[in-house]
């Protein structure tokens, strides 16, 4: 590496390897206590607390389901009544997509992708810090709202004149839309995040066909989060200057269209599944590696099918549209499009087959989820297949087989992964092992009670069974599936407690971890179980797409980064080769101050408009203290 | 609570896959023809996944090998070629579906389908003005005949699905969507809105009564007559306190001064099977219970508790339940 000119005395290379370690913890450390948790912007402190929030909403979001299964076991119960219930399935959709599935995934990337890469933090960790708070502010708005029987009713997809000035009444669709806002805030700081991480600060050597499938899936995710969100946030300002200031975007009395909604909301909507399967993909195609115990086969593949299922995202809105009333030929040309994306994943699907069958498996928790994510997966996927179909579509669209159609592809296709990866990485995470025998227990109780309260849903959809209904009569032929899927929810429940006890109980009894406990053969395990503040002592240099396999005993390092300031070394974004040594800013409490800040406007904003004007002062304020030169080491740079 | 007696076609009533009419029993064929092929694909993966996973279960491991390699590229890319080959002929399948929906022809019967908060209105339109009619909830149709419906959303948007007849198409405010149906056998055929459309969506269904020619026409003559005047005193009564409450604000009675358009129009009420929306069988009773407390039956409906007295309530059900 080349040396740019700076005291020499602090140099890595110049000092020994405790000294090293011990100023590398001085400079990157988080102080302890509740100033430093406010404070800090460590990538890994960030993204534990992201994770661990956003199974604390898909807790909350299952208490949801549950209640919503009482009362359909039974006709015309009286249980819940019809208000109630609409807000439920609402926050239960609502909760599941924009507070635990698409957060969960990014949270899982704020962790490792630095790890991944080899770099010390992720670009931008204060903006980091800053989203995470405007994530918990968002579902904190959401549930409190629920809580004082203010939340939204309007369905997941808050389809106006539904949603509009007309008849939704009080400020429930305003709550809605507005949550949108924040965790679309949140979500496009950690796509740019991301980007820039992957694109500029991975390990000397990690050129592009040596980046881990995990990383290339956060990649193209991030990609889809920054192309889909401007829709969304497109759609719901119209919305909320429609029923806060009397415009008429979405009102036909007025030439507005009542179509420009679903247009604007599926164009991001659609997407935001990927943005969600993507990610989980990419956890599979990196965790069956240590299981299979060779490489993933056809590496080049499976990033081709990443990538072409991101664009493809983007032409297959209108299926979600196909009985509105669009022209025919147009939607033929969405069914094309809709079955074309089964390429791309059925090319994934091939080569995981492919990676175990010339694989030695070893049967453990995560590898568990892979297959059960394989059996499940599939029939999500061909469900949707089915879906794509125009004629097949116009009889089960808004039925209960498209409420198990995705639950399929939703907890099949992107849950069983995430699960197996906690499984995969807790002992990263927590420095220790969680138990394989609750581990099987709980993967067995979930997969039989997933697919024992899912699979009947299709039938009930073929009876005519509406979604979105809150009881149905007695008279029609329902209540006995209907009780069974009830009944099986309970063991699915029973599943995910397990799971959930086994994690408290590993992370303060589990077995120790080693640093490398799956043999695995990607960056994150070079470094201690959990890894240091600072990452890494030296930034590791890679020399293939498995490092830890090739270079077993000595995974070479590069030096030349100072240790008395955050530092990080910046690559080439092909080649990734050493330009530049980068500082990374320091512990702020300043993104937090302007998270509260924001969010006094945003929610304000649901209120009056003069919040906008008014609100964006705190706002100035918080990004001027932020942005300010505090005298530290890393601003000289 | 009343329960709606299962009428007609046998056990299930609401179903894609116990279909009487042309539109549904193609899609029915459709959707049979692709879960098997679906199902095959699914099998086969399966297959594939638990041989994977038993050959090398206790095998050491190896590196990967070019021969190996090479051969695994060329089964992969054979099940692409398969997945694209199926999909395909999917895509071609749905197309061909597609364009057999929906043919109508001129002269067919033209209904007006109104979807509003939580009911259904209709319009029969006649070559001649004179045949035109209103009703509410219960569309009959000949049997064998194209019916085109022409579908408006007054207020938010709904769905129109009877799974035994058609596939759904939406009730958008702002647009003019349109189904046709056609039915081949005699039968009651339950629908049900199927796009949400607020506090009582789960309480929106309608029926379709398809019935021969002759008595089609019969019951439209009926229909279009005004409303039988009262035949005994209680009748008589209600119909005046029908008129002096707000009833008379909301809904039409056609032959007299009941001319409100908020809900649904009663000149034949009691001809119908059901009332409010295919919650109950109408009965003077049912139709007691629901004047007496629309809230609590069916909570947000757009029918507020009129206040009366019990011989008034009496009355008025008495009088309804005479509309043949
Ligand atoms: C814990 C197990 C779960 C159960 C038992 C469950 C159950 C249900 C039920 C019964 C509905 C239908 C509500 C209706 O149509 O009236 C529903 C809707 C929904 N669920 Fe789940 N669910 C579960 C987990 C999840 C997860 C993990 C996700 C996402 C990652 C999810 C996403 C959704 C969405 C988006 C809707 C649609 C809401 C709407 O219609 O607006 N669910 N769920
Ligand atoms: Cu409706």
């Amino acid at each position: 590496m080349t040396r740019p000119a700076t005291a020499p005395d602090t140099r890595d290379i110049d000092i020994e390897r405790t000294r090293l370690t011990s100023t590398l913890a001085e400079t990157w450390k988080t102080p302890p206590g509740f100033w430093g948790a406010l404070t800090t912007v460590d990538h890994k402190i960030i993204g534990r607390r992201y994770i661990f929030t956003a199974f604390v909403f898909l807790a909350l979001g299952g208490v949801l389901a549950a209640l919503m299964r009482l009362q359909l076991a039974q006709p015309e119960a009286r249980l819940i009544g019809p208000d109630r219930y609409n807000q439920i399935f609402t926050m239960h959709g609502a909760n599941m997509m924009f507070l635990f599935a698409v957060p969960v995934m990014e949270a899982v990337a704020v962790y490792l992708v630095p790890l991944m890469v080899g770099t010390r933090n992720i670009a931008f960790p204060r903006l980091n810090a800053f989203s995470y708070w405007i994530y918990v502010a968002g579902g904190a708005l959401l549930w409190i709202a629920f809580a004082l029987d203010m939340g939204p009713d309007v369905g997941w997809f808050a389809y106006v004149p539904l949603s509009g000035p007309q008849y939704g009444a009080g400020k429930r669709a305003d709550i809605w839309a507005q949550m949108i806002t924040f965790t679309e805030l949140s979500a496009l700081a950690i796509a740019v995040e991301l980007v820039v991480t992957i694109f500029k600060q991975r390990a000397p050597g990690m050129t592009l066909d040596r980046i881990p499938l995990f990383v290339w899936s956060m990649l193209v995710t991030s990609f889809l989060v920054i192309m889909a969100m401007p829709a969304i946030m497109i759609a719901s300002t119209g919305l909320i200057l429609d029923r806060l200031f009397g415009t008429h975007f979405y009102n036909p009395a007025e030439g507005g269209d009542v179509l420009l909604w679903q247009h604007l909301f599926w164009f991001f909507g659609h997407p935001e599944v990927y943005i969600i399967f993507l990610p989980a993909a990419g956890m599979v195609s990196t965790m069956i590696e240590p299981f299979a115990r060779r490489p993933a086969f056809g590496y080049l593949g499976l990033v081709m099918a990443l990538i072409a299922t991101g664009i493809l995202a983007f032409g297959l809105w209108v299926h979600h549209m196909f009985v509105a009333g669009l022209p025919r030929l147009g939607d033929s040309f969405f069914t094309a499009s809709s079955m074309a994306i089964a390429i791309p994943a059925g090319i994934q699907m091939f080569c995981w087959l492919a990676t175990l069958w010339d694989g030695r498996p070893v049967f453990k928790t995560p590898l568990l989820f892979i297959i059960g994510f394989i059996v499940t997966f599939v029939i999500g996927g061909l469900t949707g297949v089915m879906v794509a179909s125009v004629p097949f579509d116009t009889q089960v669209h808004d039925t209960y087989f498209v409420v198990a159609h995705f639950h399929y592809v939703l907890i099949g296709g992107a849950v069983f992964p995430l699960l197996g990866a906690v499984h995969y990485w807790f002992p990263k995470l927590t420095g220790r092992m969680m138990s394989e025998t609750l581990g099987r227990w709980s993967f067995w109780l979930i997969i039989v009670g997933f697919n024992a309260t899912f699979f009947p849903m299709h039938i009930l959809g073929l009876e005519g069974m509406p979604r979105r209904v809150y009881t149905y009569q007695p008279d029609l032929p329902w209540h006995g599936l209907n009780v069974f899927i009830s009944l099986s929810a309970v063991v699915l429940t029973a599943g995910f407690l397990l799971f959930f006890i086994n994690v408290l109980k590993s992370a303060r009894f589990g077995e120790v971890a080693p640093d490398n406990p799956w043999d695995a053969p990607t960056l994150e395990w070079a470094t201690t179980s959990p890894p240091p503040s600072y990452n890494f002592a030296m930034i590791p240099v890679v020399g293939s797409l498995h490092p830890l396999w090739d270079e077993r005993d000595t995974l070479p390092v590069a030096d030349g980064l100072r240790t008395d300031r955050r530092e990080l070394i910046v690559t080439t974004l092909a080649a990734a080769e050493p330009q530049a040594r980068e500082a990374s800013p320091r512990n702020s409490i300043w993104p937090l101050l302007a998270a509260v800040a924001t969010t006094i406007m945003l929610i304000w904003s649901i209120f009056s408009p003069w919040a906008v004007v008014w609100g964006s002062i705190p706002i100035a304020v918080a990004l001027i203290g932020w942005f300010w030169p505090k005298g530290t080491p890393e601003d000289e740079s | 609570m009343l329960a709606v007696p299962l009428t007609g076609c046998g056990g299930n009533w609401q179903s894609v896959l116990d279909v009487e009419g042309s539109a549904a029993i193609s899609l029915k064929h459709l959707i049979i023809l692709i879960v098997a092929v679906c199902s095959v694909v699914w099998m086969l993966v399966m297959v594939a996944l638990i041989a994977a996973l038993w050959r090398t279960r206790d095998a050491h491991p190896t590196t990967p090998e070019p021969v190996r390699e090479r051969r695994m590229t060329l089964a992969v890319t054979g099940a692409v070629v398969a997945t694209i080959l199926i999909i395909s002929t999917f895509t071609v399948l749905s197309f061909i579906a597609t364009r057999t929906l929906n043919v109508a022809g001129q002269d067919d019967l033209t209904i007006r389908v109104r979807g509003l908060q939580w009911w259904w209105g209709l319009e029969y339109i006649g070559p001649h003005p004179s045949q035109r009619f209103e009703t509410a909830n219960e569309i009959h149709i000949p049997v064998g005949r194209n019916v085109r419906l022409k579908l408006e959303g007054l207020d938010v948007i709904h769905s129109f699905w009877v799974p035994s007849l058609a596939g759904k198409q939406d009730l958008v405010p702002g647009r003019s969507n349109e189904l046709t149906i056609r039915a081949e056998r005699a039968g009651v055929y339950r629908g049900q809105c199927a796009e949400f459309c607020g506090m009582q969506h789960a309480h929106m269904a309608l029926l379709v009564i398809a019935e021969p020619q002759e008595d089609f026409e019969r019951w439209a003559a009926a229909q279009r007559q005004t409303a039988t005047p009262p035949i005994d005193e209680e009748a008589a009564a209600g119909l005046q306190t029908f008129l002096t409450k707000p009833c008379a604000a909301c809904h039409t009675v056609r032959g007299t001064a009941a001319a409100g358009t908020t809900g649904p129009d009663l000149t034949h009420v009691g001809s119908r099977r059901t009332i409010a929306s295919g919650m109950f069988e109408t009965t003077r009773g049912s139709l007691a219970a629901w004047i007496a407390d629309p809230q609590t039956i069916k909570p947000g409906n757009n029918m507020p508790l009129v206040p009366l007295k019990p011989d008034e309530l009496r009355a008025i059900s008495a009088y309804l339940a005479s509309l043949k």
